[in-house]
């Protein structure tokens, strides 16, 4: 069963990805998590996303394409990465998504990822 | 000015066992008297804000819950459903309020029924007693939350068939059922130290909460060593809560004169008064390796040797994959990397196991295995707790 762990971060999050104090061991815990998953042969896929102002939304209304620049909505978190990987319950898919640094900086979200029917 | 939501969780710690162990002692049915307890709970985190905290808010918490217990049972169609609540109203009759006399013990010993699975009667005893849920119960058994779940409501279940009384038992079965109570008062105590101090107040509570239960224990069962012991160890511990503050300080590293010396002297007294017994047991020889520890801070340094002996005799007598990874942490002292890595190397399960990955992280580091990174991110990678992974990352970085 394969389960999506998306996490979200806050804006100290985001900032520390650039702070020389705290680049490091913030990047140590989310690439240590990402290594134990693959190696405990749950990883399946993911990837880290850069901060909400990078981001853009596109829109088809009445007049066609809109396109929007972000950041958006003044949320508290925003997705900052997302890890897709593949164990035997929701149980198990939790206790992973607790170790995901986001998990004490933040939070972190699970869902089941949808089955396609005839697949 | 405290928020009523603090407050009344604050009121949800230091009584859900209370009120648990009384509703159960009243109904036999534990499953339904916690669901009963968690409504009157969100009630009152819906209501107090708006009335403020009541002057008796256990006795409100009480009243709520029985009542949800009676409503929970009227939807319910069988007469043998509706009996605890009927048992319940009677008792009601019988003795108006109750001045709350505390069944936490009580609730204890009966999971330690011998109808309940001696594996589950310790997670059973931490969500009753504790209010723990099975999520923050099932790492510390190596277990996953779902079949943790699925035993804890097939336990409770069979408490129910089985119309078990949750009282105090008979002196003459106090002793056989005294280990799986003594279990479970430790694994509270475990889990609030694996928490660094102020990181999590819900966590540190619980070691205050079990260092109660120990002396309560030691009132019923005072011919046996094993709960002087256990708070020898409760003790030992909580001495050296100061020392540690907010990030995550290795006990080898904490500073000796932040450590309490009246509580090391109190668990001291504990642990001789359980010697005089002549009876060595597991939680003896676990206050003992942290009387060896102690000694550090009189003596300024660690008794290796003498900490090998303990852990081994304590792995013989009561084997575990913590005690395990304990005593490799052991022999990398006294044996250095090498010796350690090959006692790791022969434990069984210990893929997702946090302190296993830790140590060996540090043996390699010793041995000057240039793959240590790897096993450090490893340890990084499966710790949850906050200040333990800053610690970790810093090693890393």
């Amino acid at each position: 069963m394969q389960y999506t762990i998306l996490c979200y971060e806050t804006a100290a999050d985001f900032a520390c990805r650039a702070d020389p104090d705290k680049a490091g061991p913030y990047w140590a815990g989310w690439s240590a998590y990402g290594a134990t998953l693959a190696q405990a042969g749950v990883f399946v896929s993911g990837a880290g996303l850069l901060p909400p102002d990078a981001a853009a939304i596109v829109r088809i209304g009445p007049l066609g394409r809109s396109v929007q620049d972000g950041p958006f909505a003044e949320v508290k978190e925003q997705l900052g990465g997302f890890f897709v990987i593949d164990v035997p319950d929701l149980e198990t898919a939790l206790d992973w998504a607790a170790k995901a640094p986001s998990s004490s900086s933040a939070s972190t979200e699970v869902r089941p990822v949808l089955q396609m029917p005839g697949e | 000015m405290t928020s009523v939501a603090t407050q009344t969780e604050q009121v949800a710690r230091t009584s859900y066992a209370r009120l648990l162990g009384l509703l159960a002692a009243r109904t036999r049915d534990l499953a339904s008297a916690e669901d009963a307890l968690a409504d009157a709970f969100r009630a009152a985190l819906e209501t107090w804000p708006r009335t403020g905290i009541p002057d008796r808010p256990e006795a409100w918490l009480m009243t709520v819950a029985k009542r949800n217990h009676g409503a929970t049972r009227a939807r319910t169609r069988t007469a043998r459903d509706a009996l605890p609540t009927l048992f319940l109203l009677h008792s009601d009759q019988a003795a108006p309020m109750p001045a709350f006399p505390d069944h936490r013990l009580a609730l204890l010993f009966a999971c330690t029924h011998p109808a309940i699975d001696a594996a589950t009667q310790t997670p059973l005893m931490l969500q009753v007693v504790l209010g723990l849920s099975a999520e923050r119960i099932a790492p510390a058994f190596l277990m996953t939350a779902a079949a943790l779940g699925q035993r804890l409501s097939r336990a409770k279940a069979r408490l129910k068939a089985l119309n078990v009384a949750f009282d105090i038992p008979d002196p003459a079965d106090i002793t056989p059922r005294l280990p799986a109570v003594l279990e479970a008062i430790h694994a509270a105590a475990a889990l609030g130290w694996e928490t660094v101090p102020g990181s999590d107040p819900a966590r540190t509570d619980l070691s205050s909460e079990a260092l109660y239960l120990a002396e309560a224990l030691i009132g019923l069962a005072a011919e046996d060593p094993e709960p002087k012991a256990l708070l020898a160890l409760i003790l030992y511990s909580a001495a050296r809560v100061p020392a540690r503050k907010v990030t995550y300080i290795p006990l080898s590293e904490q500073d000796t004169t932040l450590w309490d010396k009246s509580l090391i002297a109190r668990a001291d007294q504990a642990l001789t008064d359980a010697a005089r017994a002549n009876r060595l047991g597991r939680f003896q020889l676990m206050a003992a390796i942290q009387s060896v520890h102690a000694e550090r801070a009189r003596t300024g340094r660690t008794n290796w040797a003498a900490l090998e002996t303990l852990h081994a005799a304590l792995n013989r007598l009561h084997p575990t994959v913590g005690g395990s990874v304990a005593a490799a942490a052991v022999t990398l002292e006294c044996h250095g990397p090498t010796a350690c890595l090959r006692a790791l190397d022969s434990l069984p399960d210990t893929a997702t196991y946090q302190p296993y990955w830790a140590l060996r992280a540090e043996a390699m580091r010793r041995a000057g295995n240039p793959d240590t990174p790897a096993a450090l991110s490893r340890a990084l990678g499966l710790a949850e707790d906050p200040a333990l992974r800053a610690w970790l990352a810093a090693r890393l970085g």
